[in-house]
């Protein structure tokens, strides 16, 4: 919340090699991503995306090459978290026989005190109104939503978010957006994989191609 | 990661590829020489043993197949620390190398002591610890090689049958200790004894050169299996294109 | 600018009751185990004979062979559910210790499907024509067994994450290591019944026990970092 403090890049990914298997996805990419920026990673499917926000998350290990926090070389997953990021995958991280609410306070109490209201206003704000029957029950959608408010609650400084508008219909996308220009103007660092960004902030907005 | 960047050099696939094939030579030429004089030795020269007869002479394949079977685990455990903790390829390489030859000897061992076993105990097997415990072990082979095949990406593989690798070298010592516990609260079979200051040097020494014959063999055989592991692993294959064609040309 | 994070004995805690909220909300899966516990000592009798004297020599063998299998097959699904969305990944990313956050789930996982387990084996003890004298240490021993059989077995559920499924691979990897466990529990079981001191056996328990207490998280926490991969 304090990252427009911070002078410099808070992120570097210097020279990162990859591969999956036999095919050689991520070569030799470089960047550096400061504070107030919107960084949009965009490429045909398969040309690693998601596998590139799992190497600045820490999920996977550049074969070479460095991912750097402040300077700080990337060592275990857990470091990511030394400047707060929160990390919204493919997958929604919730536990179909939880409800929404409990999903979002289970995952925010891993690292800080959150009470109820709290995750119920979030979720309000997202536009999820049935936060207490199980998330089975929910529309993909509707998931997306939940993991948004997940994100919201971390408070984390950086978001990495996966594919953030699939399955949101346009009020969803819209919100995202707001979301996400709303962190940006308060100096928080966004990166986001997409094929579309209509209505991001083109000042602070920044684009990598992936081939 | 910067200062290793020495270490990944030496452990780069070119180089590691060409020094296991000079290698392998150096150790199969010893141990063909020191198996066929180590098996000449017990097996023809060798006295009887005043008790077993001629049975005792399957040691000479026994003990030698027992040892590799344990020394296999180990080198499969030591080496898959060094590529978990290091992010090593060629110790991954070398894991998976060694594996099967670790699993081949301890069948080895097991069979050659259920053919001693027939005219000791009168029965193919027997309840005895130290059989016990080499059958554990391969089943821990045959448990490690399971994990290793069921995924489909080589680096996963690696990096998770490692873990198990560890584990199960951590159990080594128990599961012997405990199989022997067991085996001493039961009415304990013959013991197989190897070795010891009883036995005549006619007896001691080519078993001795059994042993170190064997343990060539052994890395002769680690030395080949590694290059087909590199072989398979590599993405990379220009520089092994390179050496084809020169040696090609060199013909 | 790291967040003050809470400090672990809390989320230790914390991820213990969403296990028992979600075991609850599934409690029919709860006494899956225990009916195969019982299921498979009554096969013995079955296949060999009711003769009271055969069934209590092999009562302790039977017990523990039994617990064994329960626990292991109990453990196959243990990750994959928090694996397959992605809540795993979320809790190695949360900044806290990933070794207390999996302790935390199978210590749970123990409470729920080990207690349970050592609760019913009065009834198949009696079944089996175990003398009375011996029930507490068969309890003590399948409490301290079950607890490094589920610790040991989920070494295995995590390495098994992203493998082709196969439902044997658990067991053909843990087996084998298992084996201590079961020959320390079924021997000290076997002692207790003809009245020798146990002692022995309920110690090698109890230090397998520690041992895989301090060595699992760690093996747990990489194994399930491996499988991000």
């Amino acid at each position: 919340m304090t990252s427009a403090q911070i002078t410099g890049p808070i992120l570097s990914v210097r020279d990162v090699h990859l591969w999956r298997g036999a095919s050689h996805v991520l070569r030799g990419l470089s960047f550096e991503a400061s504070a107030g920026e919107v960084w949009v990673l965009e490429g045909a499917n398969g040309s690693g995306k998601t596998s590139l926000l799992r190497v600045i998350a820490g999920l996977l290990w550049p074969e070479e090459g460095s991912v750097q926090w402040h300077g700080d070389a990337l060592r275990a997953p857990e470091d990511a978290t030394a400047v707060s990021v929160s990390y919204l995958a493919h997958d929604a991280a919730l536990h179909d026989d939880l409800t929404p609410l409990e999903n979002v306070r289970d995952a925010t109490q891993l690292q800080r005190v959150c009470a109820t209201e709290e995750a119920q206003t979030i979720l309000e704000r997202v536009g999820v109104q049935i936060a207490d029957r199980a998330t089975r029950t929910l529309s993909a959608g509707q998931r997306r939503r939940v993991a948004l408010a997940r994100v919201l609650l971390s408070h984390a400084s950086v978001w990495l978010l996966d594919e953030p508008w699939t399955h949101l219909d346009a009020a969803g996308v819209k919100l995202f957006q707001e979301l996400i220009t709303d962190k940006v103007n308060k100096g928080g660092l966004v990166i986001l994989s997409a094929h579309h960004e209509v209505g991001l902030p083109s000042r602070s907005l920044r684009r990598l191609a992936l081939s | 990661m910067a200062n290793f960047t020495w270490f990944y050099r030496l452990a780069s696939p070119p180089t590691s590829y060409a020094a296991a094939g000079r290698l392998w030579l150096w150790f199969a030429v010893p141990a063909v020489l020191l198996i066929a004089v180590g098996l000449y030795g017990g097996l023809v020269s060798a006295p009887a043993d005043y008790q077993q007869g001629d049975a005792f002479r399957i040691i000479y394949v026994h003990a030698p197949s027992a040892w590799l079977s344990l020394l296999g685990y180990s080198v499969l455990g030591v080496s898959a620390g060094i590529g978990l903790i290091w992010r090593m390829k060629l110790a991954h390489a070398l894991a998976a190398a060694v594996a099967p030859i670790g699993a081949s000897f301890t069948f080895l061992c097991l069979v050659t002591g259920s053919l001693w076993g027939r005219p000791m105990w009168g029965a193919y097997w027997a309840w005895d610890a130290r059989l016990t415990s080499e059958l554990i072990l391969l089943f821990m082979y045959l448990g490690y090689l399971a994990l290793r095949s069921s995924f489909d990406d080589v680096s996963r593989a690696d990096r998770a049958s490692a873990v198990l690798a560890l584990v199960g070298l951590v159990n080594v010592p128990i599961i012997h200790f405990s199989v022997n516990w067991w085996n001493s609260l039961h009415q304990g079979s013959t013991v197989l004894r190897v070795g010891g200051p009883a036995m005549p040097a006619s007896m001691l020494v080519p078993l001795l050169e059994s042993f170190l014959g064997f343990t060539l063999l052994f890395a002769a055989l680690s030395c080949v299996r590694l290059r087909a592991e590199i072989l398979m692993r590599e993405r990379r294959p220009t520089w092994l294109q390179d050496g084809l064609t020169v040696s090609a040309s060199h013909e | 600018m790291r967040i003050a994070l809470r400090p672990w004995p809390h989320v230790f805690v914390m991820v213990y009751q969403r296990e028992c909220r979600l075991a609850l909300r599934r409690w029919s899966q709860l006494a899956q185990p225990v009916v195969f516990f019982i299921m498979v000592t009554t096969l013995f009798p079955l296949a060999l004979s009711p003769e009271p004297s055969l069934l209590r020599s092999i009562a302790p063998g039977v017990v523990w062979v039994a617990a064994l299998l329960a626990s292991l097959l109990a453990l196959e699904t243990l990750f994959r559910a928090d694996w397959d969305n992605g809540t795993l990944e979320q809790w190695a990313l949360s900044g806290q210790p990933l070794a207390i956050l999996l302790l935390g789930k199978v210590s749970a996982h123990w409470c729920l499907t080990g207690v349970p387990l050592v609760l019913s084996a009065p009834v198949v003890a009696y079944a089996l024509g175990m003398p009375w004298t011996a029930l507490g240490v068969l309890m003590g021993s399948l409490a301290l067994g079950t607890a490094a059989l589920s610790l040991l077995g989920a070494v295995g559920a995590a390495l098994s994450l992203g493998t082709r499924r196969g439902s044997v691979l658990l067991s053909l990897m843990m087996l084998p290591l298992a084996m201590p466990v079961l020959i320390f529990g079924a021997r000290a079981t076997d002692l207790a019944m003809s009245q020798d001191a146990p002692d022995a056996g309920l110690w090698l328990l109890a230090a397998l026990l520690i041992a895989a207490l301090s060595l699992v998280p760690v093996a747990l926490a990489a194994a399930v970092r491996i499988s991000f991969e």
